[in-house]
C-alpha cells in the first residue's frame, strides 16, 4: 500500500465503484439478463427472455452505491471489505433493560389473545392468535436447539428430524392406537430423546463441520425414510385426521359436552386457537424453565465449558459422552414436544414440513439470535416468522431475502443481536457480564 | 454381467461429475478448514449459466458436428470464467469478513449464501424445470444383446465418453497446477500455515480467493456435463449434489485432490449400483450413509492425513 502512488478519494472512489459494476454486470448479465423459459406451445422447448433493463439497474445502483458510501461513509482511501460494521451500533443489551424487555414481553404474550380479541373481535383476531402460535412453535423449537449449539456449542443441522419425530409418534400412535395428545405429548418427547441420543451416539467423536454436516445426513435420511415407508406413513400423502386436543376432558366442539357448553359460553371456533395458544405458550415456558434451572445444575456447566474448550473440558474430568449425550436429548426431547403440537395444531402432516430448510430456519433463529441467549431467540423468532408472514404477499423474495439477512447479520455481529454470552460461572463479580466478543471460542 | 456393465458406466460417468465438484469441497476445505456449503449451488448457478449460453447461441442437436463441438467449448470456458465469479463474490461476500471470527461462522453464512443463490435462481429463472433436448445422441452397443436379442445392450454414449474424457483432461491440467506452478504452491504453503505463509510473503486472501475461483470453474464444468447428461435442470439440483459431492470429499480425504476424484468416483459407483440392485428410492439414504459411516468410523478419508487435535 505505501509503496503505491495514493490516488485521490475521488479518483479511488471511482476506481472501487467500476470494480463492483463490473463484478455486477458479470453476475447479473446471463443470470438476470437472460430467462429461459419453457415454451407452453411448441413441444417444451426451451426459449429466452431479454431483461437488460434489470441488469443495468443492478450495475448503476452498485455503482453509485458503492461510490456514494466511498466518498460520504467509509472515508478511507482503501476500499474496506464490507462497510456496514462501521457505522451500525455495537453491544447487546444491557441487563436492566434486558430484564424490562422479558418481563414486559411475558405479560404481553399472557394478555395477548384478548387484547386481540377485545380489540378486532374473535374473527379479525383470529389470524394474529395463529400468526402468535406459530411464533411461539418456533421460539420452542429455538430454545430446545439453543441447549444443543448455544449451551453445549454442537451444531445441530438435523434438528428438524426430532420436530418429524415427535410430530409422527403423535400421529401414528393416534392413527393406530386411537391415544389421545395429553398421552402421546410425553411418549413423543421421550422417543424425540431416545432418537436423539441413538444419532447422538455415533457422532460423540465429531465437532465442528463434521458434526454438523453429519447431522444433516441423519436429518436426511430420517425425511427420505419418512417419505418412501408409504405402508406405515402415508409416504408423500402424509397422515390426515390427526385428533384435536381436549382441555382436561373436554372437547371443543359445538354441542352436549363440549367446551362451550360445559362453560356456559356460546360456542366459538375462536376457543380452541386460544387453548392451543396457551398450550404452546405453557409448553415453551417449561423448555425455557428447565433450560435456566440446567444451567445453574453440575451439568449445565458442563455443557458451557464443553462449548468453550472441549479438550480443557476432559482433562478436568468432565465426563463428555454424557454431556453431549444429555444435550441432544434433552434438545430432542423439546423438540419431540413441538412436533407433538404441530401435529395437533395442523391435523395433517406430511415429510414436506420437515425439509432441511426449517431446520436453517431454527438455526437462523437461535444464531442470529445470538447463541445461549434466550431473550435472543425470542427476538429472533417474533422478527423472523412475523417478517414471513408479514411479506406473504412477496412470497417468491422472501427467502432470497432470508438468506441475505442471515449473510448479512453474521457478517455484522457474528454473536448474534443479542450477543452477551454471559458465562453462568464467574469468578469475582467484575468478571460478570463478559462480552461475547472477549470469550475466546474454543474447538467445536 | 451385461448389466453389471452398464451399471459400471453409467457409474464412473456420474462419479466424473461428483469428483469434479468435490475438488471445489476439498481444496476449499483443505486452505481454510471450512466446509462451502453453498458449492452445489454454485454448482447449479454453473449448469443454469451454461443452458442459458447453449439456449442463446441457439445449439441444437442439428448444429453439424465441428460447429457444435466448438460452440459447446466456448460454452464451457464462458460459464467456467462466470460462474468463477459468482464462486469469488460468495467468498468475498459471505466468507472473508469472517475469517478469524469463531469456528461456526462462517458454515451459517455458507447456509445462508446457500439460501440466497437457491431462491436467487428460482425468482430469476424461474420454478419450472428446465428441459433440454439431448444435443449429442448415438453411442457405441458393446453388446449386442445376444443372437435372440433377449440379452441386455450395453450402450456407452458419446456424451458419456465425453465426460469422463472432460474430466480426465481436467484432472491432469488441474494436478499439474498445483503441483508446478506459483500459484499451487502458494497454495499447498497456506493449506499448511496460513500465518506462515503470509509472514513469507504469499497474498494469503488472494490466494484463497483463487482457490475459490478454480473450485467454481470446475463446478461450471460439472453443471455443463450435468446438463449435458441428464438433460434437465432446475434451481434445487444443488442441495444434492453438493451433499453427495461433499461425501466424494470425505470419502477420498478432505484435502486430497485425488482423493476428491476417487472418491466421487466410489460415490457414483455406489449410487448407481445401489439403485440399480437395491431400490432406487432409498439412493439418497446410500448416499448419506456413507457420509456418516465415514465421518464416524474413519474421519481421514482414504487417502487424507489424519487430523492431529491440538490445543
Amino acid at each position: 500500500m505505501q509503496a503505491r502512488q495514493r490516488d485521490s478519494l475521488l479518483v479511488a472512489s471511482l476506481k472501487d465503484s467500476l470494480g463492483g459494476a463490473v463484478i455486477t454486470f458479470a453476475l447479473a448479465c446471463v443470470m438476470v439478463g437472460l430467462k429461459v423459459d419453457v415454451a407452453s406451445g411448441r413441444g417444451a422447448e426451451l426459449f429466452l427472455e431479454h431483461r437488460w433493463l434489470a441488469v443495468a439497474t443492478a450495475v448503476i445502483v452498485v455503482f453509485a452505491g458503492r461510490f456514494l458510501l466511498n466518498m460520504f461513509f467509509w472515508k478511507r482511501e482503501d476500499a474496506p471489505s464490507i462497510g456496514i460494521s462501521g457505522f451500525l451500533p455495537k453491544g447487546g443489551l444491557g441487563t436492566g433493560s434486558a430484564n424490562m424487555l422479558k418481563y414486559g414481553m411475558l405479560v404481553l404474550a399472557v394478555v395477548l389473545p384478548f387484547a386481540l380479541m377485545f380489540w378486532l373481535g374473535s374473527r379479525g383476531s383470529r389470524q394474529y392468535i395463529d400468526l402468535a402460535i406459530l411464533v411461539l412453535t418456533y421460539v420452542m423449537l429455538g430454545w430446545g436447539l439453543n441447549i444443543v449449539v448455544g449451551l453445549a456449542g454442537l451444531l445441530d443441522l438435523g434438528y428438524v428430524a426430532f420436530y418429524a419425530v415427535g410430530a409422527y409418534s403423535y400421529a401414528l400412535l393416534a392413527h393406530y392406537f386411537g391415544f389421545s395428545f395429553w398421552i402421546c405429548l410425553p411418549l413423543a418427547g421421550i422417543l424425540a430423546a431416545f432418537w436423539g441420543i441413538i444419532l447422538g451416539f455415533p457422532v460423540l467423536r465429531l465437532r465442528g463441520d463434521y458434526l454438523a454436516i453429519v447431522t444433516l445426513a441423519f436429518g436426511e435420511i430420517i425425511r427420505v425414510v419418512l417419505l418412501n415407508w408409504y405402508e406405515f406413513t402415508g409416504g408423500p400423502d402424509g397422515l390426515s385426521g390427526i385428533p384435536r386436543p381436549s382441555f382436561f376432558g373436554l372437547e371443543f366442539t359445538r354441542g352436549e359436552g363440549g367446551f362451550a357448553d360445559f362453560f356456559g359460553l356460546k360456542y366459538n371456533s375462536i376457543h380452541r386457537i386460544i387453548f392451543l395458544y396457551y398450550l404452546i405458550f405453557i409448553m415453551a415456558m417449561v423448555t425455557n424453565f428447565v433450560t435456566m434451572r440446567l444451567r445453574r445444575m453440575p451439568i449445565g456447566r458442563a455443557w458451557e465449558a464443553l462449548r468453550e474448550d472441549e479438550i480443557a473440558c476432559r482433562a478436568l474430568g468432565i465426563n463428555t459422552t454424557n454431556t453431549k449425550l444429555t444435550a441432544f436429548a434433552l434438545g430432542a426431547m423439546f423438540g419431540g414436544f413441538a412436533g407433538s403440537f404441530f401435529a395437533t395444531r395442523q391435523g395433517f402432516i406430511s415429510p414436506e414440513s420437515f425439509t432441511f430448510l426449517e431446520s436453517a430456519i431454527i438455526l437462523a433463529i437461535v444464531v442470529l439470535g445470538g447463541l445461549g441467549s434466550q431473550m435472543g431467540v425470542v427476538i429472533a423468532a417474533v422478527v423472523m416468522i412475523g417478517g414471513f408472514e408479514f411479506f406473504r404477499e412477496f412470497e417468491e423474495y422472501r427467502m432470497l431475502v432470508f438468506g441475505l439477512i442471515m449473510v448479512v447479520i453474521m457478517v455484522w455481529k457474528p454473536r448474534g443481536l443479542v450477543s452477551s454470552r454471559t458465562p453462568s460461572v464467574a469468578l469475582s463479580k467484575n468478571a460478570k457480564g463478559i462480552s461475547a466478543d472477549l470469550v475466546q471460542e474454543g474447538h467445536g | 454381467m451385461d448389466y453389471f456393465l452398464q451399471q459400471l458406466i453409467n457409474g464412473v460417468t456420474l462419479g466424473s461429475i461428483y469428483g469434479l465438484i468435490a475438488i471445489g469441497y476439498t481444496m476449499v476445505y483443505g486452505i481454510i478448514g471450512m466446509i462451502n456449503f453453498a458449492h452445489g449451488d454454485i454448482f447449479m448457478v454453473g449448469s443454469f449459466v451454461a443452458l442459458i449460453l447453449i439456449v442463446a447461441l441457439g445449439i441444437t442437436a442439428a448444429t453439424p458436428v465441428l460447429l457444435l463441438i466448438l460452440a459447446l467449448a466456448l460454452v464451457l470456458v464462458v460459464a467456467m470464467a462466470l460462474t468463477a465469479v459468482w464462486g469469488w463474490t460468495v467468498e468475498r461476500i459471505a466468507y472473508r469478513p469472517l475469517r478469524g471470527s469463531f469456528r461456526l461462522a462462517p458454515l451459517i453464512t455458507a447456509i445462508g449464501a446457500s439460501i440466497a443463490l437457491q431462491n436467487f435462481v428460482q425468482v430469476s429463472q424461474g420454478a419450472k424445470n428446465k428441459p433440454l433436448q439431448p444435443l449429442i445422441s448415438g453411442g457405441f452397443q458393446l453388446t449386442d444383446g445376444g443372437a435372440d436379442g433377449s440379452g441386455f445392450i450395453v450402450n456407452l454414449s458419446y456424451v458419456q465418453i465425453l465426460i469422463v474424457v472432460t474430466t480426465v483432461i481436467l484432472m491432469v491440467g488441474f494436478t499439474y497446477l498445483i503441483n508446478n506452478t506459483n500459484l499451487g504452491r502458494s497454495q499447498r504453503a497456506c493449506e499448511q500455515d496460513r500465518k506462515m505463509a503470509a509472514l513469507l510473503g504469499v497474498n494469503v486472501d488472494r490466494t484463497i480467493s483463487l482457490t475459490f475461483v478454480m473450485g467454481a470453474s470446475l463446478a461450471a464444468v460439472a453443471g455443463l456435463m450435468f446438463l449435458l447428461y441428464y438433460g434437465v435442470v432446475d434451481f434445487y439440483i444443488g442441495f444434492l449434489a453438493g451433499v453427495k459431492a461433499f461425501t466424494a470429499a470425505v470419502l477420498g480425504g478432505i484435502g486430497s485432490l485425488p482423493g476428491a476424484m476417487l472418491g466421487g468416483l466410489l460415490i457414483g459407483l455406489i449410487e448407481t449400483f445401489w439403485s440399480g440392485y437395491f431400490s432406487v428410492e432409498y439412493k439418497d439414504v446410500a448416499a448419506f450413509s456413507i457420509l456418516a459411516i465415514v465421518l464416524i468410523f474413519m474421519p481421514e478419508g482414504l487417502l487424507g492425513q489424519p487430523e492431529v487435535e491440538k490445543v
